[in-house]
């Protein structure tokens, strides 16, 4: 066993996987010195630069080569710098990875791994915060992961990397450095659509993911020793496919629900986990499906001010379970 | 009477491959036209053909070994299908949307051709999504260590979208074996080629990533193979990727659902009808002394049963399960 941080499980999941397999590359912007994040630090010397590739500052033409390439017997590990810049790449994630599948009647399939860091809360400004996931967990034909954990995260790219999906792997950046955590030496997998729970409960179901998870916790933390709540913490970890039966199950059995989320309020994709639990959990419902998330302004202002007014905190979290509580 | 290989303009091919190359000309002109036909039949709600285009898609493509190097082609391209083994059968069962379609099963639009044995990559709408993908397929082809080249077309329009630029650069950069074709028949459906570049050649920007651009008649399907042939074997031998540019015409509306009196003069039209790319090479043929009336009447016999066979063939096969649509989304 290892202690090591997000980022360094992130590094490791890569290595080990162009290791295991030598179709396994990876491609984007600067990944040839290591990433801005330095998450693919050393691969130039280990596996050379033809399978560590630095590629011109063009981000459809990341994902679009990363599909031809993935056609023609190699499965590409395709970094966008910041998940904010995956816009470019929009159509080529929309339009051709996620439709190939389909569109050829399961006879092309795109084996893609994206990795994104995503997410706020490190003075990112308006372009290094976006959380992305709603744009594509609303697409038929990709997987979305959303990690958070050093053990999550190398599960999860592992199995993604494995996946003859395309999958978008995205990574919340403030939680790269954020504490190590022990990671068994052995090869593991994480699978894909599989939440977990994080802290068991009775009163009150809290369903999140990400950056928020943790916010989440401490917020459980805080009303059990202060309120005597008992508070059951679902980190979903995917968004698609996502785990409906875990966070119906915990419904059913604390009768409510509070979905915490980053991104914008409206449309965000815990509404989409809001709006499952009100159709298909209304009979085990004691209080309204609640959401917390940033309200709806462009994610995030640079002034540390304004970014903390904005998003959710373990303090806004701890006041939304407290009025939930009371009904 | 002097040898094939001595007549100029013959590319150094051999008088059966001349005549194959005419014939899949004139395949691919009559699966358009019955593609056509259909339609307005009420057979299929949707048609896209590229007649007139011919001399282009079969002749860049039969410089390529078909099932060994890729094609990544885009909607008029019956020709790029036809040249590298898909049937008329298989495109009318596209056409009419049925199960059986190796293309899609009827998920796609007619005229998206794809099939993974003859390496034909399935195509979207978005006009030249495709350009990335042939530089990919291409990168992995090196990265392999195969000789595999990719050929991808895209119409005039198609040198506009940023995914060409893109596509374009990283192919320059990694010298990848890919040539570009831009079927340049001087209409985006209904813009002109001077409302889409301030260039009259736009070979001319091959330049600007490192690699070489030529122009070539479209219509002149000796040239266009020539051209292509070159690019092959650059590409093949490590030198990196070709623009193609071949200046040609659609003969025909953009689709079933465009009239194209709107924008192009009938004069221009029947202009251009004179420049018939499969009469102009039928002509050079006969002028060489390589067919005769009785061998063209064999080939397009030939073409005239097949397509009736593929027509009652397509139309007597089974729609795809309604269910199925929502089967196939994720590979396993």
């Amino acid at each position: 066993m290892a202690e090591k941080t997000m980022l360094e499980a992130v590094h490791d999941a890569m290595f080990e996987e162009m290791k295991r397999d030598e179709r396994v590359i990876v491609m984007g912007e600067d990944v040839g010195e290591g990433g801005v994040f330095r998450a693919t630090e050393g691969f130039v010397a280990e596996f050379g630069p033809n399978r560590c590739v630095d590629t011109p500052l063009a981000e459809a033409a990341i994902v679009g080569v990363a599909i031809g390439a993935s056609l023609n017997g190699i499965l590409p590990i395709a970094e966008i710098q910041f998940a904010d810049f995956s816009h470019p790449a929009f159509d080529q994630l929309v339009s051709e990875a996620a439709r190939l599948y389909y569109r050829s009647n399961g006879t092309w399939n795109c084996p893609i791994t994206v990795r994104m860091p995503y997410g706020a809360g490190i003075h990112g400004g308006p372009y290094h915060s976006q959380s992305v996931e709603a744009f594509y967990a609303h697409v038929p034909g990709l997987k979305v992961v959303c990690v958070a954990t050093p053990h999550d995260a190398k599960g999860l790219l592992k199995s993604a990397v494995r996946d003859p999906n395309p999958v978008i792997v995205l990574e919340h950046k403030k939680a790269y450095r954020l504490y190590r955590q022990e990671l068994p030496d052995e090869d593991y997998t994480i699978p894909i659509g599989v939440a977990e729970l994080k802290r068991e409960g009775s009163d009150i179901s809290l369903i999140t993911y990400g950056m928020m998870m943790h916010h989440s916790l401490k917020a459980a933390e805080t009303v059990h020793e202060q309120d005597g709540v008992s508070v059951e913490v679902i980190d979903l970890r995917s968004v698609s496919p996502w785990d409906k039966a875990r966070v119906l199950e915990s419904v059913k059995k604390t009768g409510k629900a509070l979905v915490v989320y980053e991104d914008n309020f409206t449309g965000g994709f815990g509404a989409e986990v809001a709006a499952t639990i009100a159709q298909d959990g209304f009979d085990y419902l004691d209080g309204p499906v609640t959401r917390l998330a940033s309200p709806d302004v462009p994610i995030a202002p640079f002034a540390g001010e304004l970014e903390d007014f904005i998003l959710p905190n373990p303090e806004k979290i701890t006041t939304a379970i407290r009025k939930l509580a009371s009904y | 009477m002097v040898s094939v290989k001595e007549i100029p303009g013959a590319m150094g091919l051999e008088r059966e491959q001349l005549l194959d190359l005419y014939y899949k000309m004139f395949l691919s002109r009559t699966v358009a036209q019955r593609e056509r036909m259909l339609n307005r039949l009420g057979k299929g709600p949707f048609a896209i053909t590229g007649e007139g285009q011919e001399a282009t898609q079969v002749g860049a493509t039969f410089a390529l070994r078909p099932g060994h190097d890729w094609v990544l082609p885009y909607y008029r391209d019956i020709g790029v299908a036809i040249t590298v083994g898909q049937t008329p059968r298989d495109l009318l069962l596209a056409l009419l949307s049925k199960s059986e379609d190796i293309s899609s099963g009827g998920r796609n639009m007619p005229s998206h051709f794809s099939e993974p044995k003859l390496r034909i990559v399935s195509g979207s709408a978005p006009v030249s999504t495709q350009l990335p993908h042939a530089v990919g397929v291409a990168f992995a082809a090196q990265l392999r260590g195969s000789d595999e080249v990719a050929l991808v077309t895209t119409g005039d329009g198609g040198t506009s979208p940023g995914d060409t630029h893109e596509a374009m650069n990283f192919a320059g950069i990694h010298k990848c074996p890919v040539i570009f074709v831009v079927e340049n028949n001087g209409y985006a459906i209904s813009v002109r080629w001077s409302q889409q570049a301030a260039v009259p050649d736009v070979s001319v920007r091959a330049a600007g990533y490192g690699f070489p651009g030529v122009t070539v008649d479209g219509n002149d399907v000796l040239a266009v193979y020539g051209a292509a042939k070159e690019a092959v074997e650059r590409a093949r031998s490590g030198d990196g990727p070709t623009l193609i540019e071949a200046k040609t015409y659609r003969m025909v509306p953009h689709s079933s659902d465009d009239d194209d009196r709107r924008y192009r003069t009938r004069e221009e039209v029947e202009a251009w009808g004179k420049k018939d790319p499969v009469v102009r090479f039928q002509k050079w043929l006969e002028e060489h002394d390589l067919v005769d009336r009785r061998k063209l009447d064999e080939i397009q016999q030939l073409a005239a049963e097949e397509i009736d066979e593929a027509t009652e063939y397509a139309e007597n096969a089974p729609k795809p399960a309604p269910e199925s649509a929502l089967e196939r989304v994720y590979a396993d």
